[in-house]
């Protein structure tokens, strides 16, 4: 932590919450360097010789432990794809908390991608928490396009929480899984746009073994010109059940496409997709109005509420 | 005090305006319970909504202490200390029950005081208090969550629009001790209760019966309560033996 700037402290207390070094394994990633590593007796961090990523090692059957990989830049102009790998042995029980915060005050583009790829061992559980955040007031960009794999073995879980609230500019979010028989996947997804950022948030899973199940949902908020698309497709393969889901509040020009794409290869598939995309209800307005709240107010409570 | 001058409302519908309220002037009085009824259509709840500010009348004046509130916005009426009970509760995605009294209460209020809102409208406070105020609550616990979130306020004057529309008998009993309480507590506050219920209207000090957007009859209970018998605004009995509270169960078609 000590090698860490204000500005980068600041980042890694947005991205993961994070204001001293972490407990349990973690390794923090600060402008294409790394800050800080530590490995725990279940949870082994290794750096690819390419230095271009880490190899996570989570043990068979570690319960109640955590990984910490937060990247942090403050140089403008650097651009950089790492690839994580995370083999997450049987029966483990672990959170992951990754995230990237970019702060921009030069002109140049700065660019994160981060290629995850998750190899969740049978009856493995994972909750995965993935903040991304933007700062910084010049003209270059500030862009992420995270990709994250998930391969899923028989009657394993994932809970992944990815939430990108605030200043990113351009990102591009796929988000492919496999999953056997039994396994279970979880998607909470939350997004808000402004200015004319853009964010296309793709997801494609396929549900290949008896009894799986995806349950993807989104929830965004487009304010001034910014776009959003939501595409996310579902192919069950076996009998299983998915449901996606993209509920969205467009304010002032902000614009949302929500494709829904559910493909049943098995009879016994069980398939939903659900889009809702508008302004805030009137109502809603109003009731906060009759508490004392101004318009204004009352819109940033229902705002903040939604993306909770 | 509240002060209603010759106000009017009128829509247009299909071309042509339609009078929703017509020239009603009336007073609700500081430390009293109003109970206002009409039959459906009378425009009961235009009035609710004229005094909270939510519909803009089309002549007419609103006055709230002597302070004329008629341009007033419905925050800064909010904020002179009027509280408003929809019909229909509104949903929220996201925010919570807690969140909700506390924006009611407009401080930053503990949970355990939030809780006792809860607690005095009929609900397990514990069980309610983080739930999201979506449609995963019925509509009986949506009313309650309203009603307490206007308890919440403590308003000068606190209007509420039908409270029992939508609700359970055993609900109903318990709103009944709710108002009742807040009746005792009244101090220098007013309440005005849109409703059909005979029993809500045994609590009351002053009833006034609107009909057609036109003041009918105002005066004490005493006085008002007999002439509502036999007439179309007093309770229709929908089926034997519960008389008294079948009329907004036959609203709801829910009276089988």
């Amino acid at each position: 932590m000590n090698k860490l700037d204000e500005i980068q402290k600041r980042l890694l207390s947005e991205v993961a919450d994070l204001h001293t070094v972490p407990e349990g394994a973690y390794n923090i990633r600060a402008n294409g360097q790394s800050a800080g590593r530590a490995s725990t007796a279940n949870i082994e961090i290794t750096p690819r010789e390419t230095g271009d990523g880490l190899t996570i090692d989570i043990k068979p059957g570690t319960k109640n432990e955590s990984v910490h990989i937060p990247v942090v830049m403050s140089q403008s102009g650097l651009k950089e794809t790492v690839y994580n790998d995370f083999n997450i042995g049987e029966g483990a029980d672990v959170t992951i908390v990754a995230g990237c915060g970019i702060d921009n005050c030069g002109v140049q583009d700065s660019e994160h991608d981060g290629i995850h790829r998750f190899f969740v061992g049978k009856g493995a559980r994972v909750k995965y928490v993935e903040k991304h955040y933007g700062s910084g007031t010049g003209a270059g960009k500030r862009i992420l396009n995270p990709v994250t794999e998930v391969y899923m073995e028989e009657d394993s879980s994932i809970e992944m929480e990815m939430v990108q609230i605030k200043g990113v500019d351009d990102t591009t979010r796929t988000t492919i899984a496999e999953l056997k028989a039994g396994a279970n996947l979880v998607v909470r997804e939350r997004l808000m746009t402004h200015g004319d950022q853009k964010a296309l948030s793709i997801y494609k899973v396929d549900l290949n073994g008896e009894g799986s199940s995806a349950d993807v949902v989104s929830r965004s908020v487009a304010k001034d010109d910014s776009y959003q698309k939501f595409d996310a497709v579902i192919n069950g393969n076996a009998p299983c059940s998915g449901h996606t889901e993209c509920d969205a509040i467009i304010m002032d020009r902000g614009r949302i496409l929500a494709v829904p794409g559910l493909e049943a290869n098995d009879v016994d598939a069980a398939l939903v997709h659900e889009a809702a995309i508008g302004k805030i209800a009137g109502d809603q307005i109003i009731k906060l109005m009759t508490l004392g709240l101004t318009e204004e107010e009352a819109e940033e409570q229902i705002i903040n509420g939604f993306l909770k | 005090m509240l002060e209603l001058r010759n106000l009017s409302f009128e829509v247009d519908e299909n071309g042509k305006d339609k009078e929703i309220i017509h020239n009603i002037s009336l007073t609700i009085p500081d430390k009293k319970l109003v109970v206002i009824t009409g039959p459906n259509g009378g425009g009961k709840s235009t009035l609710a909504k004229l005094i909270a500010g939510i519909e803009k009348p089309t002549s007419g004046n609103v006055f709230l202490d002597g302070e004329d509130i008629t341009d007033m916005s419905v925050t800064d009426r909010a904020k002179a200390g009027i509280g408003f009970a929809f019909q229909q509760p509104i949903r929220f995605k996201g925010i919570e029950v807690f969140d909700l009294i506390r924006l009611a209460t407009g401080t930053k209020i503990s949970v355990a005081d939030a809780c006792t809102y809860l607690s005095s409208v009929g609900l397990c406070a514990h069980e309610y208090i983080n739930r999201e105020v979506n449609s995963s609550l019925s509509g009986g616990e949506l009313k309650r969550i309203e009603i307490a979130t206007v308890l919440a306020k403590k308003s000068k004057l606190s209007i509420f629009d039908e409270p029992e529309a939508g609700i359970d008998l055993w609900s109903f009993n318990n709103l009944i001790e709710v108002f009742e309480g807040m009746r005792k507590d009244i101090k220098d506050s007013s309440i005005v209760i849109i409703s059909h219920q005979e029993r809500i209207l045994n609590i009351a000090d002053e009833i006034i019966v609107l009909k057609d957007g036109d003041l009918f009859m105002q005066g004490p209970r005493e006085e008002i309560l007999p002439k509502l018998s036999g007439t179309a605004s007093s309770v229709k009995d929908c089926g034997k033996g519960m008389p008294q509270i079948q009329s907004s169960f036959s609203e709801k078609g829910e009276c089988d």
